[in-house]
C-alpha cells in the first residue's frame, strides 16, 4: 500500500520536524491521521481485527518514534488500538450470539451429514475465522470456541452462501464501527475543552484569587467559563519563563473582562499565602498522577503544599499516558535552544571555542518541562470529571487495553 | 512524475504565486578542506554526524523554499547519488532540481550558469550548501520585498548575525576574519564591507547623515537576491567570488546605483562551514542546542534515534560502552561504536560503527563512521576521516586532520596541524599559485585531481598505501607539507589557539599599542631633517643648535681658531640643524655676548669694556653673518632676549652695546633699529623696556637721518 506509506511517511516528517505544536492539536491530527490509515487498509477476508491493529500498531510505532517528547501521539495510538480490540469483541459476542440462534435449527440438520468434504471445508474456513488471529487470542479467551465449531461444519450450501455474505457484511461493519469510534474520540478530544470548562464553577468559588503558570488553553476557558457564570475572581499569572507565555494569558484573560495580576515565576512563593486555589495545565499526566508539565510548575506544585493551597490540574483525557514515568521508553524531557535565555550576540564572546581548552566555560540548559509527582497534586479534571490522582490507574484501565501499552518492546527488539 | 506535477502546478498559477526559489551552491570553490575534499565534496561532510548539504536543505524546506536548484560542480556525482538516496529529489514539499556543471571555477561562474539555464523567476534565496540555520526567512522575505516594491535597485538584502569577534586575535569565533561593516542605522543598508581594518572611506561619512560602524557582525552567507543579480553576475564576468568581487563590486559602483541590505538575526542561529574552526564551532553549537531543532536527538533528519542524557551526552541505542569508560561532557556516541575500558571522551563526536579501544583519550575531537582507534591512543583536537586506523599508542597532537582511510602506525606522533592523506599533495599547487587562486581557480584543480582519484583502481591505491610510510612504519598516507606564505595553521586550525600563541599574540597587541608613540616620534624626527619650512622648527632644536654654536665658539676663542674655519664650523652646524643665517647670527653674538659677561669684571663699566673689547675681536666672524637687514634684527631680538632673560646685569648697557655697535663695528644699520623699534611699538609695555632705554638713542637716529636727508638736499 505505497499510497498508506506515503501518508506515513509524510506524517511522520511532520510531527519529527515539530510542525505540529501542543498536545492537543498533535492528538487531533494523529486520531485524523489513523482513521485515514484506517479507512486505507484493506481488510482480509479473515481476521480483519488482528489485521486492523498490526498496521495501526506498525504506524503507531512511526509516530511514537518520530517525537517521542509529544506523549499524546501514543496515547491516541493505544487509545485507537482499543476501540478496535473493543468494537471486535462487542461484534464477536453479537455474531456468537446469532450463531447460537441458527444453532438450535443446525442441530436436525447435523444429522443428516450428506455434505461431509463441504463441512470440512466450511469447518476449515471457521476456524481460520476464530483461531488464525493470534494476537487475538487473549481477547476471544472466553468464547466458547468449541460451540462455534461443530456449528460451522454443519453448515449447508444456502446456510454458507447466507454465512459469506454475512461476513462480508461483518468485515465492513468492524471497520465502519472503528472509523465511527474514532470519530467520536475526535470529537472528544475537540470538545475536551467545553466539557472540563463545565465543570469550572463548582470549582471557583466568589472572590477567590486563583494562580496559574505560563499559558493553557484549557486553563484558560476553565477560569472564562467560571467567569461567564458571573463568578468574580481574580488571576495571577506567573509569565513562564523563558518563553513567557503568561504574557499572552493575560492578554487573552484581560480581553475577558477577568482581573489579572502578572508576576515573575521568582515571585510565586511570595503570593502563594494570598492565593486560594492554583490551577493550571499539563503536557501529560502519567500512570502513576503524577504530572509532566510546563517548566517551573514543581516549584508552584511545592509552594502551594507548603501554605496548603490546592493544586488543581485540567488536562484532556488524551493527555492521559498510559506509561509510568521511570519508564526508561519514556522520553521526560525535551531541551530547547538556549536563545530563548540569552542573546547570542551578547555571549558570543563566552562561546569561541578557539581560546582556552577548546571548550566553553558557558552552557545554557533550556528545559522544556517539569515532572510533578502525584502527593503534590490535589485534584485533576478531565473530560470525565474530578479525580483524584491515586485513581488514575483506573482511567487507563478503561481506556487503554493492557496489551497495547508497551508499543515500543516490538520496535527495540526488532533493531 | 512529482517534479512534473510541481512544475504543472507552478504553471497553473504563474501569474498568482511566484514560488519561492533557492539556489544551492554545493560547492565552495575553495582548498580550505583539503586533503579532505579530493574524495569527498565539502557539502556531504558530516556535521555531527548530518551531512552539511541536509542541514541547509532541511532549513530551506522548513523556511518555506519550493524549489531549490542545487549547484554541483566538484565530485557533482556523489552529491547528486546522495540526493537521490536521501529522498531529496523526491520530496513533496519541495522541489530539489540538481544543475550540474564542471567547468565553473568560482561562484560567480555558477551563478553565470544558472542564468543562462533561466530557471529563476522572482526573488530567491541563495545559500551555500554549507549553511546551518534555524532562521525563518518570512520577516527577511517580506523587507526584501517591501523594499523591492519602493526601490527596484534594492537587489539583495544579506542576513548578518551579531558576534563579538575576538580581541587578541581578530578573528570571529568562526575563524574567519574580523569583519567590518558600515550601515545606515535607519534604512538598514549597507554601505561598506571589509573584512580587515581598512580605513573607511570617508565619503562615506560625509553622504550620510548617520551611519552605523560594526565590527562584531558576522556574515550569515544568506543573501535573499532580486532575479537581478544574475544578471549582473552575467554582466560583469569578472565576478568570481560573492563577497570580494560581487558585494564589493556593487558597494563602489556609482553608476548603477544598485543596494543591498542587512536583515539581523537575533535569537535564531545562522552560521557558514567555512574551515576547520568553523566545522569545529558549528559542530559543538549544535550539540549545545543553538540550531535547535536541528539537534541529533530531535530526528530532524530521519536517522537513527539518539538520545541525550544529562551533561549534553548524546547517544545512540546500540552502543557498546565499557563501564568504565569515561564519556564527558558534550559528547556525541554513534550507532553501533564501542569504547573499551578506562578510555575517556570527552566534547567529542563520534560517528557510527567505531572502535575504540581501552586507555585512549579524546578531547574535542571529531571522530567519522568506521574509524578503528586500538589501545592507548591519545587524540587532542583532531578530525579523523571515515575507515581510518590507529594502531596502539599512537598520539595525534592538536589540529591533526586524518583523510579517510589513514593508518597512522603504532607508537606514532603525529605533529601538530599536519594534514594526513592518502593521496600525495598535488604538485602543481605551489604556494605562488595557492596564494593567487586560492578561491578562484581551485575548482577547477579539484575536477582533475577526482578525476584521476576516481579513476584510481583500488589495488594502485592499495599498493601506494603500502609505500607511503610517513606516519609510522605500519601506517599509511603522507603528511601534506604546510604552504609557506599561507595564513598561518592556528587560525583556521580545528584546534583552539595554544596558549604561547595567545601569548605571543598579547605581546603583539601591546607592541601594536606601543607603535603610534614611535611613529610619533619619528614622525617629528622626520619633519626636522628635510624641510626648509622654518614654522616647523622646534625650540629644543635651537637650543640645541645654540649651544653646538657657542661651543665652537668657545673652542675657537680657547684654540684661537682663524675666523675662517669658524665660519666653516659654524656653516656645517648650520646645515646638520637646518638653519637659517639670521639663526647662525644670532647664536654667535649670543655666543660673544656670554664669553663678556663671563669674563671676570667688577662693575659695569668694566662689562662694558670686555663687551666692547670682545665684539671688536670677532666683529669680523659676526659680520659675516650680518649680511642684511633680517639678520641683523635677529641680533638685536637676541639682545634683547638676553638682557631680559639669561644675562639681566647686561640690561643697563643695552643702549650703550647697541649704540657702540652702530657707530664703533658698524655691524648694526640704522634701518635694522628702526625697523626694530617700529616691530616693537606695537607690544606690551613689558616688552617695550628696552625700546624706552634706547629711545634717546633712537630720537637722535631719526633727527640724524633727517639732517642727512636735509643735508642731501
Amino acid at each position: 500500500m505505497p499510497d498508506v506509506q506515503a501518508l506515513v511517511n509524510d506524517f511522520v516528517n511532520k510531527l519529527r520536524k515539530r510542525k505540529i505544536e501542543g498536545s492537543q492539536a498533535t492528538a487531533r491530527h494523529t486520531a485524523e491521521f489513523l482513521r485515514s490509515v484506517i479507512s486505507q487498509q484493506r481488510i482480509p477476508y479473515t481476521n480483519q481485527a488482528g489485521a486492523l491493529i498490526d498496521s495501526v500498531k506498525a504506524v503507531g510505532e512511526q509516530l511514537i518514534a518520530a517525537n517521542p517528547v509529544e506523549l499524546a501521539v501514543g496515547n491516541v495510538v493505544r487509545r485507537v488500538l482499543h476501540i478496535i480490540r473493543e468494537e471486535d469483541l462487542s461484534l464477536t459476542t453479537a455474531a456468537i450470539g446469532d450463531l447460537n440462534i441458527s444453532d438450535g435449527s443446525d442441530d436436525d440438520e447435523n444429522d443428516r451429514d450428506d455434505r461431509p468434504v463441504l463441512s470440512a471445508a466450511a469447518l476449515a474456513a471457521a476456524a481460520r475465522k476464530t483461531l488464525r488471529p493470534p494476537s487475538l487470542h487473549t481477547l476471544l479467551e472466553d468464547v466458547p470456541n468449541a460451540t462455534i465449531v461443530p456449528l460451522s461444519s454443519s453448515g449447508g450450501d444456502s446456510e454458507g452462501k447466507c454465512k459469506s455474505a454475512d461476513k462480508s457484511s461483518r468485515i465492513r461493519k468492524l471497520k465502519h464501527d472503528v472509523i465511527e469510534a474514532v470519530n467520536e474520540l475526535i470529537q472528544d478530544i475537540d470538545t475536551c475543552h467545553e466539557q472540563i470548562a463545565e465543570q469550572a464553577v463548582e470549582h471557583i468559588h466568589q472572590n477567590e484569587v486563583i494562580l496559574t503558570l505560563g499559558r493553557s488553553r484549557t486553563v484558560m476557558e476553565f477560569l472564562c467559563a467560571a467567569k461567564e457564570k458571573k463568578r468574580s475572581f481574580r488571576v495571577f499569572v506567573a509569565e513562564g519563563a523563558p518563553r513567557y507565555q503568561g504574557h499572552v494569558l493575560a492578554k487573552e484573560l484581560v480581553a475577558r473582562g477577568l482581573q489579572t495580576t502578572v508576576i515573575t515565576d521568582s515571585a510565586v512563593f511570595a503570593m502563594i499565602s494570598r492565593v486560594n486555589m492554583v490551577i493550571v495545565g499539563a503536557h501529560a499526566i502519567m500512570a502513576n498522577g503524577g504530572l509532566i508539565a510546563p517548566v517551573g510548575l514543581n516549584m508552584v506544585a511545592l509552594a502551594a503544599q507548603r501554605h496548603a493551597v490546592p493544586f488543581v490540574v485540567v488536562a484532556g483525557s488524551h493527555k492521559l499516558c498510559p506509561l509510568y514515568p521511570h519508564n526508561p521508553e519514556v522520553l521526560l524531557n525535551e531541551l530547547k535552544s538556549p536563545s530563548d535565555l540569552l542573546d547570542f550576540g551578547e555571549f558570543s564572546d563566552c562561546l569561541d571555542f578557539g581560546s582556552g581548552n577548546g571548550e566553553p566555560q558557558l552552557h545554557v540548559v533550556n528545559p522544556t518541562f517539569d515532572y510533578v509527582p502525584p502527593n503534590l497534586v490535589s485534584l485533576f479534571i478531565t473530560d470525565t470529571g474530578g479525580h483524584n490522582p491515586s485513581y488514575m490507574y483506573r482511567l487507563i484501565a478503561d481506556y487503554y487495553s493492557a496489551d497495547d501499552l508497551v508499543l515500543q518492546r516490538k520496535s527495540a527488539a526488532g533493531n | 512524475m512529482v517534479r512534473r506535477t510541481s512544475r504543472a502546478a507552478e504553471d497553473a498559477d504563474d501569474l498568482t504565486h511566484v514560488p519561492l526559489q533557492a539556489i544551492l551552491l554545493a560547492d565552495s570553490f575553495a582548498t580550505k578542506f583539503r586533503p579532505i575534499t579530493l574524495e569527498r565534496p565539502k557539502v556531504l561532510l558530516p556535521l555531527v554526524g548530518i551531512p552539511m548539504i541536509d542541514y541547509s536543505l532541511e532549513w530551506l524546506e522548513s523556511a518555506g523554499v519550493e524549489e531549490v536548484f542545487v549547484f554541483c560542480c566538484a565530485h557533482s556525482k556523489q552529491v547528486i547519488q546522495h540526493l537521490a538516496k536521501s529522498q531529496w529529489l523526491k520530496n513533496p514539499d519541495m522541489a530539489v532540481t540538481t544543475i550540474e556543471s564542471h567547468n565553473s571555477i568560482s561562484a560567480g561562474d555558477a551563478m553565470r550558469v544558472i542564468y543562462e539555464r533561466n530557471v529563476i523567476h522572482g526573488d530567491f534565496v541563495l545559500v551555500t550548501g554549507d549553511t546551518v540555520s534555524n532562521m525563518s526567512l518570512a520577516e527577511a522575505l517580506q523587507e526584501h520585498k517591501d523594499r523591492r516594491k519602493k526601490d527596484s535597485n534594492a537587489v539583495m538584502t544579506m542576513v548578518v548575525k551579531k558576534s563579538k569577534p575576538s580581541p587578541i586575535t581578530h578573528q570571529s569565533r568562526l575563524g574567519t576574519d574580523e569583519l567590518f561593516v558600515a550601515i545606515n542605522p535607519d534604512t538598514k543598508q549597507l554601505l561598506s564591507y571589509e573584512d580587515n581594518a581598512n580605513p573607511i572611506d570617508k565619503s562615506l561619512l560625509s553622504d550620510n547623515s548617520s551611519i552605523s560602524l560594526r565590527n562584531n557582525m558576522q556574515d550569515c552567507y544568506i543573501d535573499i537576491c532580486a532575479p537581478e543579480v544574475l544578471s549582473l553576475f552575467t554582466d560583469n564576468f569578472d565576478y568570481q567570488h560573492l563577497r570580494r568581487d560581487f558585494l564589493k563590486g556593487l558597494l563602489v559602483d556609482e553608476i548603477t546605483d544598485y543596494k543591498i541590505y542587512t536583515h539581523e538575526i537575533h535569537s535564531s542561529y545562522a552560521a557558514k562551514v567555512e574551515n576547520f574552526r568553523s566545522y569545529d564551532t558549528i559542530s559543538k553549537d549544535i550539540i549545545h542546542r543553538w540550531t535547535y531543532p536541528l539537534v541529533p536527538d530531535v530526528q530532524y533528519f530521519g536517522s537513527s534515534a539518539v538520545k541525550l542524557g544529562r551533561q549534553g551526552v548524546y547517544s545512540a541505542s546500540d552502543i557498546g560502552l565499557s563501564s568504565n569508560a569515561q564519556i564527558g561532557p558534550f559528547t556525541l556516541i554513534g550507532k553501533g561504536t564501542s569504547v573499551g575500558s578506562n578510555s575517556k571522551v570527552s566534547n567529542s563526536i563520534i560517528g557510527e560503527g567505531c572502535k575504540i579501544g581501552s586507555n585512549v583519550s579524546i578531547e574535542g575531537s571529531h571522530i567519522w563512521n568506521n574509524v578503528t582507534i586500538e589501545d592507548g591512543c591519545k587524540l587532542k583536537h583532531a578530525i579523523l576521516c571515515d575507515g581510518v586506523v590507529m594502531k596502539a599508542r599512537a598520539v595525534l597532537e592538536p589540529g591533526v586532520i586524518l583523510s579517510f582511510k589513514v593508518v597512522i602506525g603504532k607508537d606514532f606522533v603525529v605533529p601538530a596541524y599536519s594534514k594526513v592523506s592518502l593521496y600525495e599533495q598535488p604538485i602543481f599547487q605551489d604556494s605562488d599559485e595557492e596564494l593567487e587562486y586560492a578561491d578562484s581557480s581551485n575548482g577547477m584543480a579539484e575536477i582533475s585531481s577526482i578525476s584521476a582519484s576516481t579513476g584510481m583502481p583500488d589495488g594502485e591505491l592499495v599498493s601506494r598505501a603500502a609505500e607511503a610510510s610517513e606516519v609510522g612504519a605500519d601506517g599509511a598516507g603522507y603528511i601534506w607539507s604546510v604552504f609557506e606564505g599561507r595564513e598561518e595553521e592556528w587560525r583556521h586550525s580545528v584546534a583552539p589557539i595554544s596558549e604561547d600563541k595567545l601569548a605571543e599574540l598579547l605581546q603583539a597587541a601591546d607592541d601594536v599599542l606601543d607603535v603610534p608613540h614611535v611613529e610619533n616620534h619619528q614622525h617629528s624626527e622626520e619633519l626636522v631633517a628635510p624641510s626648509i619650512d622654518p614654522e616647523n622648527l622646534t625650540d629644543d632644536n635651537i637650543d640645541e643648535f645654540e649651544k653646538e654654536v657657542e661651543a665652537t665658539f668657545q673652542r675657537a676663542v680657547q684654540e684661537n681658531i682663524k675666523d675662517d674655519n669658524v665660519v666653516l664650523e659654524v656653516n656645517s652646524l648650520r646645515l646638520s640643524y637646518n638653519m637659517a643665517a639670521a639663526d647662525c647670527a644670532g647664536a654667535l653674538f649670543y655666543s660673544v655676548m656670554k664669553l663678556a659677561v663671563e669674563t671676570p669684571h667688577s662693575s659695569i663699566s668694566e662689562l662694558l669694556h670686555n663687551v666692547t673689547r670682545l665684539i671688536r675681536k670677532w666683529a669680523k666672524l659676526l659680520k659675516y653673518y650680518l649680511s642684511s637687514i633680517d639678520e641683523e634684527i635677529e641680533v638685536i631680538l637676541k639682545f634683547e632676549e638676553m638682557c631680559t632673560e639669561s644675562t639681566k646685569e647686561l640690561s643697563p648697557l643695552f643702549t650703550k652695546v647697541l649704540q657702540f655697535l652702530y657707530e664703533d663695528v658698524d655691524l648694526i644699520q640704522e634701518e635694522a633699529i628702526l625697523s626694530w623699534e617700529s616691530e616693537k611699538m606695537g607690544a606690551d609695555e613689558v616688552d617695550r623696556v628696552f625700546l624706552k632705554q634706547a629711545e634717546p638713542f633712537i630720537q637722535w637716529l631719526k633727527t640724524a637721518q633727517e639732517e642727512d636727508s636735509e643735508e642731501e638736499e
